[in-house]
């Protein structure tokens, strides 16, 4: 599986607040939620968004607050992966279980400007960054969960057990 | 190698004799819980499941909290939803207006969580019962939605910091300035993925209600979970509260940490942590002057009795200042009717303040006190992001009950002392 796009780039401690205020946690529907995403920090990002582009950060992506309305509203906007130095622990989670590939990569967060074009192999953790002509190996996914986002979430995931 | 008060609790809960850090293990759960915003979409992927009973009716816990009373149209819809499926599956643990208050001050308050052990909830403070030497830690609606059907959850077992508290606090000095100081030294993301374990012997000068507000917040350092040693207080705290059986849990001698910190806490004072994130501390003495035009005394952080009685003991006699709107948020029922009995609420209406009914409601930016721009609120909840209280432009300072009710008399950043006490 593959991922290939332009990035949006953020800095450290990109909190749950500002992907989707909660505001709009009235609504649990992705369509709708993916129309507030980013709305605190980037009011532009909506518009801007195509499908298939690539979100990266620095540290502490997702902190704060539980609500899985979070990486549902960044899936729901067209972000095909996020790529960020760390993750806040419930995002991670949340990212995994609902199918939002996401990549911890030091290397890449800090090298990566917005606007660049960015491939990556979620196979072999390989970045590949098309504008710098620079490459980056993200950290792999512990076997058990790769085996939950092959069956594309935790859902399916127990179904199959 | 021995374990930490946190992998001793996940061993026993994976039937395992010994688990080390970074071990993916399956675990038990006692307690799953979500509230009114986390449920529906928890609910929404439960009824994806193959099974499509509850685990255990007693162990689910539903708490509408968060838009509740329902603050719009939508809003109600989710808490109709999480209503329904509650009684569609006979859940015993489902709260009503009437009955319900914050869901992290509930359930010890109803003593369905107690020392050893673990709970998830869909809802990030959810490691407020670690006060009580449980595991307990937050996970998004899908996690919680699967555990409520299968009763188990996967865990990476995590590593530990540990925070050595020594002393004891002078007058004004709360749980709440214990977490925001340690916030303070090592940042918004110092525990990441790891556990808080606090011990030393100034963890018996904390209080349950002080230990509560720190535990409460270690998300906030992104810690998996904060979790405090059980001694008299808290098996006081659970007889009282609680008919459940618990498990008392010690870290091993030879426990293995990352880090280790030592606070003591007779040095600390009042604490303020600056827009816009938890980690920019100050204590109020530097804090400088800052005007305010609002005041929020409540929330799972520091809406428990303790903290209304610290406020109205610091308010009492005085008026809010001028122009100041000053909202007091009892986080239950209980707490809500124990501070009338006491007199604080009339303490605090005297004062001008409003007394409102139990609702995670202005915290979070939900209701009942957003902030317009330019607007700055002095806050006893737990997050100070951008927007978080409301507009983009406004600004959310965090802070103990006490300082919370000296800065609404005075209008400005202030603690007690400012006003004689």
């Amino acid at each position: 599986m593959k991922a290939c796009g332009i990035v949006h780039k953020y800095g450290d401690n990109v909190d749950t607040d500002v992907i989707i205020p909660a505001r709009y946690l009235n609504s649990s529907d992705p369509a709708e939620l993916a129309k507030s995403c980013m709305e605190d920090i980037d009011p532009g990002f909506v518009k801007r968004v195509k499908k298939g582009d690539i979100m990266v950060a620095n540290k502490n992506f997702g902190c704060g607050s539980s609500r899985e309305h979070a990486p549902i509203a960044i899936k729901a906007s067209g972000i095909s992966c996020v790529i960020a130095e760390t993750f806040a622990r419930i995002f991670y989670r949340n990212a995994i279980n609902i199918g939002l590939p996401i990549i911890e990569c030091p290397e890449a967060a800090k090298d990566i400007d917005a606007g660049d074009t960015v491939e990556i192999d979620f196979d072999s953790g390989m970045i590949y960054n098309k504008t710098k002509g620079n490459e980056y190996k993200g950290q792999a996914f512990p076997e058990f969960m790769q085996k939950i986002i092959a069956a594309e979430g935790l859902v399916n995931y127990i179904n199959q057990k | 190698m021995g374990m930490t008060m946190t992998q001793k609790i996940l061993a026993a809960h994976a039937g395992l004799p010994y688990v080390e850090a970074g071990q993916l293990i399956e675990a038990d759960l006692d307690l799953v819980l979500a509230n009114d915003i986390t449920g529906p979409v928890a609910i929404h992927e439960a009824d994806k499941l193959d099974k499509k009973t509850v685990f255990d009716k007693d162990k689910v816990v539903f708490v509408p909290d968060h838009f509740a009373p329902n603050k719009d149209i939508k809003s109600a819809e989710h808490c109709k939803c999480v209503r329904e499926y509650a009684k569609e599956h006979n859940i015993t643990n489902y709260f009503e207006v009437g009955q319900m208050g914050i869901e992290h001050a509930l359930l010890p308050e109803k003593g369905l969580i107690v020392a050893g052990e673990t709970c998830i909830g869909a809802d990030s403070h959810t490691c407020t019962y670690g006060a009580l030497g449980a595991f307990s830690t937050g996970v998004g609606s899908t996690d919680m939605g699967c555990g409520m059907i299968t009763g188990k959850t996967w865990f990476k077992v995590p590593s530990a910091v540990k925070v050595v508290l020594t002393g004891k606090p002078s007058k004004w000095v709360s749980g709440k300035d214990v977490i925001l100081h340690l916030i303070g030294m090592i940042g918004v993301d110092g525990a990441l993925y790891r556990s808080l374990e606090f011990t030393g012997d100034g963890v018996a000068n904390l209080s349950m209600d002080d230990r509560f507000s720190i535990a409460n917040m270690a998300i906030e350092a992104g810690a998996k979970n904060g979790i405090f040693p059980v001694d008299d207080k808290t098996i006081a705290y659970m007889e009282e509260h609680s008919n459940k059986q618990y498990t008392i849990y010690e870290a091993d001698e030879d426990a293995v940490y990352d880090e280790e910190y030592t606070i003591d806490l007779s040095v600390l004072e009042p604490t303020v942590a600056f827009p816009h994130l938890p980690e920019n501390t100050k204590t109020v003495s530097e804090a400088g002057e800052i005007k305010i035009d609002q005041v929020v005394i409540g929330s799972c952080t520091n809406g428990r009795i303790e903290d209304l009685r610290t406020a109205a003991e610091v308010i009492k006699g005085h008026k809010v200042a001028n122009g100041i709107r000053v909202i007091v948020i009892p986080a239950t029922q209980a707490i809500y009717l124990q501070a009338v009995e006491e007199g604080l609420v009339k303490t605090f209406i005297e004062a001008g303040a409003i007394v409102s009914t139990p609702t995670c409601g202005p915290c979070l930016g939900g209701y009942m006190g957003i902030l317009a721009a330019g607007e700055r609120a002095v806050s006893t909840t737990n997050r100070n992001f951008v927007g978080r209280m409301g507009h983009v432009d406004s600004e959310v300072y965090l802070a103990s009950p006490a300082v919370a009710a000296a800065s609404a008399v005075t209008g400005k950043i202030s603690q007690p002392s400012e006003l004689g006490l």
